[in-house]
């Protein structure tokens, strides 16, 4: 007979894994009652770190080579999958099917080496050579914003997180992620995974807590560009929408999406966190030929 | 130069008090628990805008960036009217001319770095050239290097006669002495230079260049508090304090703040007695400020860089 040596589930902030802030904590349980595990209940002043995180980290992500970015996502990936039995044990302590948490961790896999595939490829699709009426090459491509604050889904543990992130790494952004509240334990396990990939410490930063007591800080934080919420609530979405306009951030709500379908992943998704960069560059107009752009 | 008459000997500084490094860290490490209330934080703050020598000591500085420092220095963040104005900008004697120019009437002090920044490497004649240049070009404050070569030579003499050589050249201006304590070592050391400083005729001691790490840190200007204190019990002069080099936090400044109060007491909480050198620190203070009357976590980006 020996004790078990149960996981204290920690945030992960610039790389790090530090408790919180406000040394609260909070124990969700599963539907049978059993107590999941502690988990940090995360304060405003942790947001405030992990934004200095995400922006000072922002830089080096966002300059890297597209290729590389889709190496380390690929790698993210890799680093999952040698996890699985892992995440599977901990979706089935929180409510899930065996069938359908080893479905669900599949589609997770996936879906990072879907992205990680886009990372040098959405720029392509997206990017356009304008016509213009004077003697200039006009084109627009997409470049990352900067910051997002995400508030991850409720009811996926794993999927849903990371069908968030994913999309805004890719797109060369750094973000922070507030993971479901009542089923937090893959979220930090997946911050184990990320920690132990290539992937650099502060891209993404990943909290726990509750989403009611953090929404106004997300959308009012002068430093974060983006917020997205997989809120369904139309009441805290107006509360996102009006804080949210101080510094005039985007507001994205993946409400109401299934992430397992078609519908959990899309180039599209990247595009939601990318400005369109235009530029004009005169170009001689040789002896009079028309045509050119 | 004549030493005052209340001063009738001079210490033997190879005498200076011994620091005992275990018992100052631990000291020094009580002052970043003490809690400050918000009303007192936001007095705090702006006691240390008003307390900055902003700061511009790079080879590619030109006019235009010293004009443009000024102004931030007149100007911190116009967006929240009331704002007191920074103590000084400090430059390097060259741009001494263009920094008075840009302050004139705003009463913003001018400091000028002299005597060969950083390193002090340089005989004497030219030092002295250097400050007289920068005090005829209207540097209100002149912030000196000791040379820490002779120093740990043991050359004590060699540094107090420089200091009370370079203090005589000063005129008006107020004389600062950095002493690079990055460079020497122990806190022994920075004790006993603090010593030379001060009897040589310092108006303030200074941490360090900004050039070498470390810089400023909280024991190290624990120790020179106290110096600074023993001193003024002995001679009832006052010694300005100027911590300098990686403080870019308003926490941290605050701090120093509450060090200076607990060691010096109320009386050295001006800028007439006390100093931060730094460049990034006016920034994050004015972030804290803005964030204590809106109510929102502030972005860099809404600030001027300088």
């Amino acid at each position: 007979m020996r004790l078990e040596v149960l996981k204290t589930y920690k945030i992960y902030i610039g790389g790090q894994f530090p408790r919180t802030e406000s040394g609260r904590y909070y124990t969700p349980e599963n539907k049978s009652g059993k107590k999941l595990a502690n988990v940090c209940l995360c304060s405003r002043k942790d947001l405030r770190d992990a934004v200095v995180a995400a922006r000072s980290a922002y830089g080096s992500w966002s300059n890297r080579a597209a290729f590389n970015r889709g190496q380390i996502l690929y790698r993210m990936a890799e680093m999952l999958e040698g996890r699985k039995a892992q995440f599977v044990e901990e979706l089935v302590m929180q409510d899930s099917a065996k069938a359908a948490a080893e479905k669900e961790v599949n589609l997770a896999i996936d879906r990072l080496i879907y992205y990680a595939g886009w990372c040098d490829k959405y720029q392509q699709l997206f990017s356009t050579v304008n016509p213009v009426g004077s003697p200039h090459f006009n084109f627009s491509v997409p470049e990352p914003m900067g910051v997002a604050g995400i508030i991850a889904p409720q009811d996926s543990s794993l999927l849903g997180i990371v069908s968030v992130i994913a999309p805004v790494i890719t797109g060369g952004n750094t973000c922070v992620v507030l993971g479901s509240e009542e089923k937090p334990l893959c979220a930090i396990t997946l911050a184990e995974v990320l920690h132990a990939s290539d992937l650099p410490g502060g891209v993404v930063n990943i909290l726990t807590g509750k989403p009611e007591e953090l929404n106004p800080w997300f959308a009012g934080h002068m430093d974060i560009n983006a917020v997205i919420s997989c809120d369904e609530n139309p009441e805290v979405q107006k509360l996102i929408r009006e804080k949210s306009v101080a510094n005039l951030k985007r507001v994205f709500f993946y409400d109401k999406r299934n992430w397992t379908g078609g519908e959990g992943e899309s180039p599209y998704l990247i595009l939601d966190t990318q400005e369109i960069k235009t530029t004009w560059h005169p170009v001689e107009n040789i002896a009079g030929a028309g045509g050119g752009y | 130069m004549p030493l005052r008459k209340e001063i009738q000997y001079l210490p033997d500084f190879r005498l200076s008090p011994r620091i005992d490094q275990v018992g100052v860290e631990e000291r020094a490490a009580r002052f970043t628990k003490r809690s400050i209330k918000n009303e007192s934080k936001k007095d705090g703050l702006r006691l240390v805008l008003n307390m900055i020598d902003l700061t511009t000591l790079e080879g590619k500085d030109t006019e235009g960036k010293v004009r443009q420092l000024c102004y931030k220095a007149r100007h911190p963040h116009d967006a929240l009217p009331g704002l007191p104005a920074v103590a000084a900008v400090c430059v390097y004697p060259s741009m001494v001319k263009t920094a008075k120019k840009a302050l004139e009437g705003s009463g913003i002090k001018v400091a000028s770095v002299a005597t060969a920044f950083p390193s002090g490497q340089a005989p004497r004649d030219i030092k002295l050239r250097d400050t007289r240049y920068a005090v005829a070009n209207g540097a209100d404050e002149v912030d000196m290097v000791i040379s820490r070569g002779k120093f740990h030579e043991g050359e004590y003499n060699f540094v107090f006669d420089e200091i009370a050589a370079i203090k005589e050249a000063c005129g008006q201006a107020r004389l600062k002495v950095i002493l690079e304590t990055g460079e020497l070592g122990t806190y022994d050391k920075i004790r006993r230079a603090s010593d030379i400083a001060m009897y040589a005729g310092a108006d303030f001691i200074k941490t360090s260049t900004g050039k070498i790490q470390p810089a400023a840190t909280l024991p190290v200007t624990l120790v020179m508090l106290e110096a600074i204190r023993d001193f003024y019990n002995k001679t009832g002069k006052m010694t300005g304090m100027k911590p300098a080099g990686g403080i870019s936090k308003s926490k941290l400044a605050l701090h120093y703040l509450v060090m200076v109060k607990e060691v010096l007491g109320d009386d050295w909480l001006t800028n007439e007695w006390f100093r931060f050198g730094a460049s990034s620190l006016a920034n994050d203070v004015l972030m804290q400020l803005v964030k204590m009357e809106t109510g929102q976590y502030q972005a860099g980006n809404y600030f001027s860089a300088d």
